[in-house]
């Protein structure tokens, strides 16, 4: 943690600072009093500025409303992010109550006038949920998933649902059963995957934040590919109750935003023990928002003492040497803003990627099963039991899943059990030991998001091994079910390429430390911005 | 099975849950009142299989190795992992919630009631605890099964290596055994499938779909279908005796699998393994076994053994014998792995401890018990079998009365009037209080027997106290010798023809002379003290 009582000093001009505090509270290092700074930084908070707007009646929220949906459908015919969009009357009326509210000068919940975008495999009782796949097409849940109603009760608005990989099966958002989503920076490019769609729409802000899913980097890669924050929780932060389940033990839902401020935001509203998910932790959710230290009020040195290990293995043979030299350039960055870096190594990291395709697809099998056919979602009508639970899957479900499925029940069937599923269990044991060793010697430690920028549409769809390889960055924190931060950091080819991220992971439920680290990184990172040339054009919030 | 009728499956009914499911009306249902159900001595043995030459002779040369595999739904206020209730009857899907239904998203929560049934059942037969168990996926796809796995335990059970005590019938020779059990583990109840008339397709009931369920597996110890009925009547004891089910056997709570092979004596080597399903009474445990044994036996005595193969197969009640359900070929794969929604069940000590000093007294404990206070094997039997049975005849032996006459008023006059009213013992209106001061009232001299007999069965069926209908209907028996000699008087004066020809040699009629006095005093008169005065008076010269 900081701990200073130097005069801060500013390492940009005061003209640049962001954070406001329209009802949510700043503390500033250790003493200072609660702070209303006015003015902007190269990634603002979204869901600050608008809230300001809104309670100070610069603006309303049908017209927040407005603009987005006509944001939204502007560019969604190139992007095709979004698998269902709410119906525009819906979400007037929303906007319109939370107006009158205002009006009224009644509370308004924290995410009031907050346009969400959620990940498809996520339940909305008002919404289709199909997780990207034939199987559910058209299917609706009775009810909302515990992170949705957390963002409900707080006065989000939920704008649509994203485009996925089937089930989360895939890194492209290639593997969608309806649609192929594309990259805002390069349409000729994939978002990444699973959650492209959750991904692209803050990029391209169809959306202010987005919800996602991470089971072994859908949210973080995606993130990097696009330009944008990502956040993956420590497994057990968030409820997974009404989340589209694939692997179980390493499934958890993450936080999409244009700023850390507002996937920290995020993370606050959805987090917290759950009665209906029995992996959910009963550990207390800090005030994440409240780290977040405004750019005015940083000391020269501002993470002085921090001990950042970079993650040897993450930067060697296999990774672009655009990613390595833009994660090397941050962490240079890092120790300019007081940061004591140093060189880690991690031996198994390379054992994370069979592990995780092991248990996540053996996982995976079993939780796929329920798709039968019988009780929801598509049914292909059969002369005996068998042609329908055979039909109802071979149509419903996409190559990508049912490979997956056969590799799963491969790997949990008697005989191979234990050549398989024991030993990708023994391998996570000791990967999980292996962070947290190295998670004590350094608060936390820094690989690239991905070995690569974006690829084309089509680039691997048929190279499932290259495909794969590609998680190798993520897959350990999931497996070792810690949190991660992932923000943009760089370019390819400098400032027209691609975007290039940095992942910051963290102790387990030491989400407030990455948050803070990476609300300053953000603030300081000179020279980027993130914003996508189709809308770079255009007057975004 | 009806499964090969298959012809598809209405699904549209959970489609567009929840208001749908009311909108089944067509769909045939049952309510049956939760009954007590038979004990396996109680039940009438419908086929004398055993008195059979042909049994007496397969018993003579072969031996049968029995196992038994139990289910016992538990009767907890809301299912295993969701806060939906059971209860059985009740219209289909009426009793549903996204997570028994295994919709997308749903995640099981644990009822801590499952744990502390299961540790209640673990302790009560003597197993050794597993203090850290789990769960696990149990997978197989059936269209009764929503989540395509059943969340069960596998290789670590909640409860292992225990066993459970029976006093065999008196009736079937007696005897005491001790049959070792293997495991007891938790698990979930699956939903259940109405095949309609026609065959045309078949529908799903998830209102039992995540029932909590305990899985008890004992060691192949029987070696009869006596005392594998007896085996299961005990557990069947057991569970009610704890209040963890109604272990009623025709609803389905309590479920019996057997499996059973058969060897020549004195064979080390054990025959081929046969399971037998549909078993839905004590005494078609009993008459499945010994048919299956038969079977077997003479399979192997005619050179046939080869013919008996690993199968499936089901008892038929009307036919009264076993057919071939399905034969296995190979064990199936489950594909058993640990369940990642749930966290890891770890017991404390404390925790165990605690819910043992909680337990009633057991079955066997009290059957030990009643044996030592001097009752025969049979009252014993009788008076262990319902736990509220056992209680009120401990309630009334607490107030002081003798317990030979208790265990006799509770077995005789009590019991004919409950199964005539087809009541329990706790319906009837007697106390056990008022059951002591009965048979107090007739020791003590105050009412006669049969005045006794009376009054039970004003009191089993509108209540009141002993001493209220004695007052009420003026029963008390006159013991008072002068006054029986009153009424003796007035009635030799009433009868001066027959004193007469008493006196005259036929002294037959002194019975005569007997009732005219019971007559008088309503039955109340001593009736030692009357015949007592009554040969004075006749025999005294006028």
């Amino acid at each position: 943690m900081l701990s200073s009582a130097q005069t801060p000093r500013l390492l940009r001009s005061p003209a640049a600072a962001t954070i406001t505090a329209a009802s949510l509270t700043f503390k500033c290092l250790h003493t200072s009093p609660i702070l209303t700074p006015a003015s902007t930084s190269p990634s603002p908070s979204q869901i600050l500025t608008n809230r300001k707007a809104l309670l100070s009646r610069q603006t309303s929220a049908v017209d927040l409303a407005k603009s987005f949906l006509q944001r939204l459908r502007r560019h969604e015919p190139e992007l095709s992010s979004f698998l269902y969009v709410s119906p525009e009357d819906i979400v007037l009326k929303q906007a319109e109550e939370l107006d009158n509210k205002i009006k009224n000068n009644e509370e308004v919940g924290p995410l009031a006038g907050v346009f969400v975008g959620v990940k498809d495999n996520i339940c909305t009782y008002d919404m289709p949920s199909t997780a990207g796949s034939r199987i559910l097409e058209n299917y609706r849940p009775p009810f909302d998933a515990t992170a949705v109603r957390k963002l409900r009760e707080r006065g989000a608005i939920v704008i649509g649902k994203t485009n996925l990989d089937e089930f989360g099966m895939g890194s492209t958002t290639e593997g969608s059963a309806y649609q192929v989503t594309a990259n805002p920076w390069d349409l000729s490019r994939v978002p990444g995957g699973s959650s492209g769609g959750s991904a692209a729409a803050v990029s391209a802000r169809q959306c202010m934040v987005a919800l996602g899913s991470d089971t072994g980097g859908s949210v973080r890669q995606p993130a990097s590919f696009c330009g944008v924050v990502g956040l993956k929780p420590t497994y057990g932060r968030v409820s997974r109750y009404g989340l589209v389940a694939y692997a179980s033990s390493l499934d958890v839902i993450g936080c999409f935003g244009s700023s850390v401020a507002d996937a920290g935001i995020l993370l606050n509203t959805i987090s917290g023990f759950d009665n209906f998910d029995a992996t959910s932790s009963k550990q207390e959710v800090p005030d994440y928002a409240s780290q977040f230290v405004p750019l005015d009020y940083l000391e020269s040195k501002p993470l002085k003492g921090l001990r950042v290990g970079v993650i040897h293995e993450t930067l060697e043979n296999g990774v672009d040497s655009e990613v390595v030299s833009s994660v090397r350039g941050a962490v240079s960055h890092l120790e300019e803003l007081g940061c004591t870096v140093s060189e880690v190594s991690l031996p198994s990291f390379s054992l994370g990627l069979p592990a995780y395709y092991i248990l996540a697809s053996s996982e995976s099998s079993s939780n796929l099963s329920r798709y039968d056919g019988v009780r929801y979602g598509n049914q292909v009508f059969g002369e005996e039991l068998k042609s329908l639970y055979g039909d109802s899957r071979a149509e419903g479900l996409g190559s990508e899943v049912k490979m997956r499925i056969l590799m799963g029940t491969y790997a949990l069937s008697a005989g191979y059990y234990d050549a398989y599923y024991k030993r990708a269990q023994q391998v996570r044991t000791i990967i999980r030991n292996s962070f947290k060793d190295a998670l004590v010697k350094n608060d936390i430690l820094i690989s690239p998001a991905a070995p690569s920028v974006a690829y084309k549409i089509g680039e691997k769809k048929n190279d499932p091994l290259a495909m794969y390889a590609g998680d190798i960055m993520t897959v350990n924190v999931n497996l070792a079910g810690l949190p991660a931060l992932v923000l943009p950091c760089g370019f390819d080819g400098g400032s027209a390429g691609m975007p290039i991220g940095i992942q910051m992971i963290g102790a387990a439920f030491d989400e407030e430390k990455l948050l803070k680290i990476g609300h300053i990184f953000e603030q300081t990172l000179e020279g980027y911005s993130f914003i996508p040339p189709l809308i770079a054009d255009e007057q975004t919030c | 099975m009806a499964l090969t009728l298959f012809r598809g499956l209405q699904s549209n009914c959970c489609r567009l849950y929840p208001s749908v499911f009311d909108a089944r009306k067509h769909v045939r249902y049952f309510r049956v009142r939760s009954s007590q159900g038979q004990t396996a001595t109680q039940e009438k043995q419908q086929t004398q299989l055993k008195a059979s030459p042909k049994y007496e002779e397969a018993l003579k040369n072969y031996e049968a190795v029995i196992g038994i595999e139990t289910h016992v739904q538990l009767s907890t206020l809301t299912k295993a992992f969701c806060s939906c209730p059971y209860n059985y009857g009740d219209q289909p899907n009426t009793s549903v919630c996204p997570v028994c239904m295994g919709l997308p998203g749903a995640l099981p929560v644990l009822n801590s009631k499952v744990i502390e049934s299961a540790v209640k059942v673990g302790l009560a037969l003597n197993c050794k605890l597993s203090l850290s168990s789990k769960f696990d996926r149990k997978q197989y796809f059936y269209p009764d099964l929503p989540k395509g796995y059943q969340i069960s335990q596998f290789d670590i059970p909640i409860a292992a290596g225990g066993y459970l005590d029976v006093d065999l019938p008196v009736e079937f020779g007696g005897g005491h055994r001790k049959f070792g059990v293997t495991r007891v583990h938790m698990e979930e109840d699956a939903g259940k499938l109405l095949h309609t008339g026609n065959g045309s397709f078949s529908q799903v009931d998830l209102n039992r779909a995540g029932v909590p369920l305990l899985e008890i597996v004992s060691e192949p110890d029987m070696r009869t279908g006596t005392e594998a009925a007896e085996y299961a009547a005990e557990l069947q004891r057991l569970v009610r005796y704890l209040g963890v089910s109604n272990g009623n056997m025709q609803e389905g709570s309590l479920r019996c699998d057997v499996n059973i092979s058969v060897r020549p004596h004195g064979q080390l080597e054990l025959g081929t393994k046969v399971e037998i399903k549909n078993l839905n009474s004590f005494s078609s445990v009993s008459r499945a076994i010994d048919y299956e044994i038969l079977r077997q036996a003479q399979l192997h005595s005619q050179g046939q053994a080869d013919e008996i193969v690993q199968e499936t197969r089901l008892w038929e009640e009307g036919a009264q014998k076993t057919v071939t359900m399905r034969k296995k070929e190979g064990l199936a794969d489950y594909r058993y792995f640990p369940e990642p929604d749930l966290p890891g069940v770890n017991l404390s000590e404390e925790y165990i401890s605690a819910i043992r000093d909680s337990l009633p007294e057991l079955p066997e404990t009290k059957r030990r018990r009643y044996e030592n206070m001097g009752l025969t094997m049979q009252d014993v039997l009788f008076l262990t079998n319902d736990i509220n049975v056992a209680a009120f005849f401990d309630a009334t032996i607490a107030t002081g009365a003798d317990i030979k006459l208790a265990a006799n008023w509770i077995m005789g006059d009590i019991a004919a009037y409950m199964k005539n009213e087809k009541l329990s013992i706790n319906d009837i209106k007697l106390t056990p209080r008022e059951l002591g001061e009965l048979i107090a009232s007739i020791k003590g001299g105050t009412i006669s027997g049969k005045i006794g007999k009376e009054i039970l069965f004003e009191l089993v069926a509108k209540g009141g106290t002993v001493k209220g209908l004695i007052q009420e209907k003026d029963l008390v028996q006159i013991a008072d010798p002068s006054e029986i000699e009153k009424i003796v008087d007035k009635v030799l004066e009433n009868n001066p023809k027959q004193l007469e020809q008493y006196r005259g040699g036929k002294t037959k009629l002194q019975g005569f002379f007997a009732g005219q006095i019971m007559k008088e005093t309503k039955g109340k008169a001593n009736p030692a003290l009357l015949n007592k005065i009554l040969l004075e008076k006749l025999n005294s010269k006028p």
